[in-house]
């Protein structure tokens, strides 16, 4: 009996070994044991940290619902971010490093179009697909075929951002004959006031007043009583949260009235913005990318947002998450969902599945189209209507951030003209 | 034609920014004018009077300039402590002002950093209830977003002015910039005044803090974005002279405004700065320098 148990033993302790040995041979599950992992630089510091932040806290959330499901084709999903303290000059030594040195299995980028153009040259040496994080015309110059851009401005990003707001603007009856156009003097502002030229042409505007100031600029009444001289029909304003906060101020303090006001003002979106200035807002008609309106309830956003919300309180970013945290969850989904796909990891293709098949995100189907935006767009304009209070309660719900355009998601008519300030 | 109610207008937002200019760079002239400590961190100092003025606003509803004035104290003895420490490693060891300046760039990210990590890095405002007002004088509208500050920084200004002018201390620190020697001579410790007067300049900070909070959605980064127009009002007006700093602001601050209104706005740093160089070339001490 001793005998055959130590038999029985060593034949179990022999088949083991024989497996560990095969298994060492064919080498898959060691492959699959090994992570994913991708590589990027974020504005973790900086002007551009109050987005940044939320948009790596995003993408962490991702790499959790990922992990916790198995991971991508069985291999668990590694993050590596530095800090791009916002500088531009930063980003080519972090692309370098994560590339070089890290290893990194993909690379997706930083947020907005200052930050993904110095990454463009090396991720476009390496023949890498590169998804980005709301770069406005980033691809313009360069053509890349493996570059996509998660933000839905459209296939032509200067007008089409824009083209919304021209739209609803030119269906009013009387239809208003004038506008003003005011950006800050930075790349991303200037590229919507040029749309808004271009748009103005288009749809028979005559520009009345088309300026720029610099970023930093503390006092807007100089500027916005000089626009009130020339009685515009329409105040087209291109700015980033400060600019946006002081134009805003401004026009309601020298009451500054036009049918239309609004169009490419970042930081209307962020909750602790729009707590601040409360019924100030209503009226008001902006870009927007997400809002919590019934036409916008795509698969999994209420799932991100409800796990995105009670992390937010904890680092004190934007409690609500609306405006980039669902985009900067899509883009690395998008990603993953493509590796699923295309059932590879080989660069070219995994850009050419995400260039050939339409995707199902947190925002949406996205299909992408030329220069690797998307192939039709879907920014919004939003009219803030309804807001009693300063309460975060006025922000959390349908009703607020009513979606005027385009068509396929619209929530509800533009109050025209203008109501004057509350 | 020009419009008489429009230049009005550019004139006295010009006035009004101009006081608030002159608070946050009244700090700069009288650490950098007095006691020549090149302390690129100030606007840093101001941003952090900013969010302390947030944090006591938003949760318990104190009125910002009061949050300003209660925490002048504090920000005084926060400049001791760092003046202290930068006399330490740095100005009794005879070293270089350029090892200075990195001191101080070591002293802006370190507070940068402490501010991401304990306000977070969300835009943040105040609210006050005069802060959507304003006042309409006639043709002239004057709102109290920008009145108010106006005030605080004039009267700031003021304060200051006849500090030096008329205390003992404030004269010993107007020695101390002179001829430290010569003060240690007649029995004053020069490290003790500048201690004082760099405390000073951390504490007008604090209410800068509380007014730019009050104009503006603030960020961590902000103060970076106004160390040249801060040390541009400092020496424009004069190093060292109170006074100056609040004519330079107002100059500064008009020529700004009716640029914005008839020019368009993205030349008005640019007249500002050239208007800096046209005095400097003239007068290189600066409007009220000695």
């Amino acid at each position: 009996m001793k005998l055959l148990k130590r038999f029985r033993i060593q034949n179990i302790v022999g088949f083991l070994m024989g497996s560990i040995f095969i298994s060492g041979l064919f080498a898959p599950s060691v492959y699959a044991a090994e992570p994913l992992k991708i590589g990027l630089g974020m504005a973790l510091t900086g002007g551009l940290a109050a987005a940044g932040k939320p948009a790596k806290l995003s993408i962490e959330i991702w790499r959790d619902d990922v992990n916790k499901n198995g991971g991508i084709m069985g291999r668990p999903v590694e993050i590596i971010v530095y800090d791009d303290q916002t500088k531009p000059s930063n980003v080519p030594a972090i692309y370098g490093k994560l590339l070089d040195v890290d290893k990194v299995d993909f690379v997706v980028s930083g947020y907005g179009t200052n930050l993904i153009v110095p990454a463009m040259p090396i991720v476009m040496d390496r023949n890498m697909v590169f998804m980005t994080l709301f770069g406005l015309a980033a691809n313009e110059k360069f053509e890349y075929e493996n570059y996509f851009q998660i933000m839905p401005s459209g296939p032509n990003p200067l007008t089409d951002w824009s083209e919304g707001f021209f739209k609803l603007a030119s269906e009013q009856n009387p239809k208003p004959k004038t506008i003003a156009i005011l950006a800050a003097d930075s790349e991303f502002a200037l590229n919507t006031a040029k749309g808004a030229r271009m748009n103005s042409k288009k749809y028979g505007f005559e520009i009345v007043y088309d300026g720029k100031y610099p970023p930093g600029t503390p006092d807007f009444t100089p500027i916005v009583r000089a626009i009130k001289a020339k009685n515009p029909d329409i105040f087209y304003v291109g700015s980033y949260p400060p600019g946006s906060v002081g134009i805003v101020k401004a026009a309601k303090e020298i009451d500054l009235s036009p049918k239309m006001i609004g169009g490419g003002m970042v930081g209307l979106q962020y909750t602790s913005i729009q707590m601040n200035l409360g019924k100030t807002l209503n009226g008001i008609v902006n870009y927007w990318f997400w809002a919590p309106e019934p036409t916008m309830k795509f698969t999994g956003i209420e799932a991100f947002l409800s796990k995105y919300q009670s992390e937010a309180v904890k680092y004190k970013y934007d409690p609500l998450g609306y405006y980039l945290p669902p985009f900067a969850y899509a883009y690395v989904q998008l990603l993953g969902k493509a590796i699923e796909g295309a059932q590879s990891f080989e660069q070219q293709k995994v850009a050419d599945y995400i260039r050939n098949n339409a995707i199902d995100t947190v925002v949406g189907k996205v299909s992408f189209g030329k220069n690797g935006e998307w192939a039709k767009s879907r920014a919004l304009q939003v009219q803030l209507q309804n807001i009693q209070g300063n309460s975060i309660d006025e922000f959390n719900r349908a009703g607020k951030m009513i979606v005027l355009h385009p068509e396929e998601v619209k929530s509800g008519n533009l109050i025209y003209p203008f109501p004057g300030w509350q | 034609m020009v419009s008489i109610d429009l230049l009005l207008n550019a004139v006295v937002a010009g006035i009004l920014i101009g006081g608030f200019y002159a608070a946050v760079s009244l700090g700069i002239s009288v650490v950098f004018g007095l006691l020549d400590i090149a302390n690129i961190a100030h606007p840093l100092f101001v941003i952090t009077g900013s969010y302390f003025t947030f944090y006591l606003n938003s949760n318990f509803g104190l009125d910002p300039i009061l949050v300003g004035l209660i925490l002048m104290p504090l920000f005084f003895v926060i400049g001791n402590i760092v003046y202290q420490s930068y006399y330490h490693f740095f100005e009794k060891q005879g070293a270089e002002p350029l090892r200075g300046l990195v001191f101080f760039f070591g002293v802006l990210f370190l507070i940068e950093v402490s501010i991401i990590i304990t306000f977070g890095v969300d835009y943040q405002l105040v609210e006050a209830a005069y802060l959507g007002e304003s006042l309409n004088l006639g043709i002239v509208n004057v709102s109290y977003r920008l009145f108010i500050p106006f005030l605080v920084g004039v009267l700031l200004t003021t304060g200051l002015h006849f500090f030096f002018a008329k205390t003992f201390y404030g004269r010993a620190i107007m020695g101390v910039s002179q001829d430290s020697l010569a003060l240690s001579l007649m029995g004053a410790d020069p490290v003790r005044i500048k201690s004082v007067a760099f405390g000073i300049g951390i504490a007008t900070a604090s209410m800068a803090g509380a007014l730019l909070v009050m104009i503006l959605p603030i960020e961590p980064a902000l103060g970076r974005e106004y160390i040249g127009r801060v040390f541009a009002v400092a020496v424009l007006g004069g190093l060292g002279s109170v006074k100056g700093a609040l004519f330079a602001a107002i100059i500064l601050g008009i020529a700004e405004s009716l640029t914005a209104t008839y020019f368009g706005a993205a030349w008005s740093s640019g007249v500002s700065f050239g208007f800096l160089l046209l005095v400097l070339a003239v007068r290189p001490a600066g409007l009220f320098g000695r």
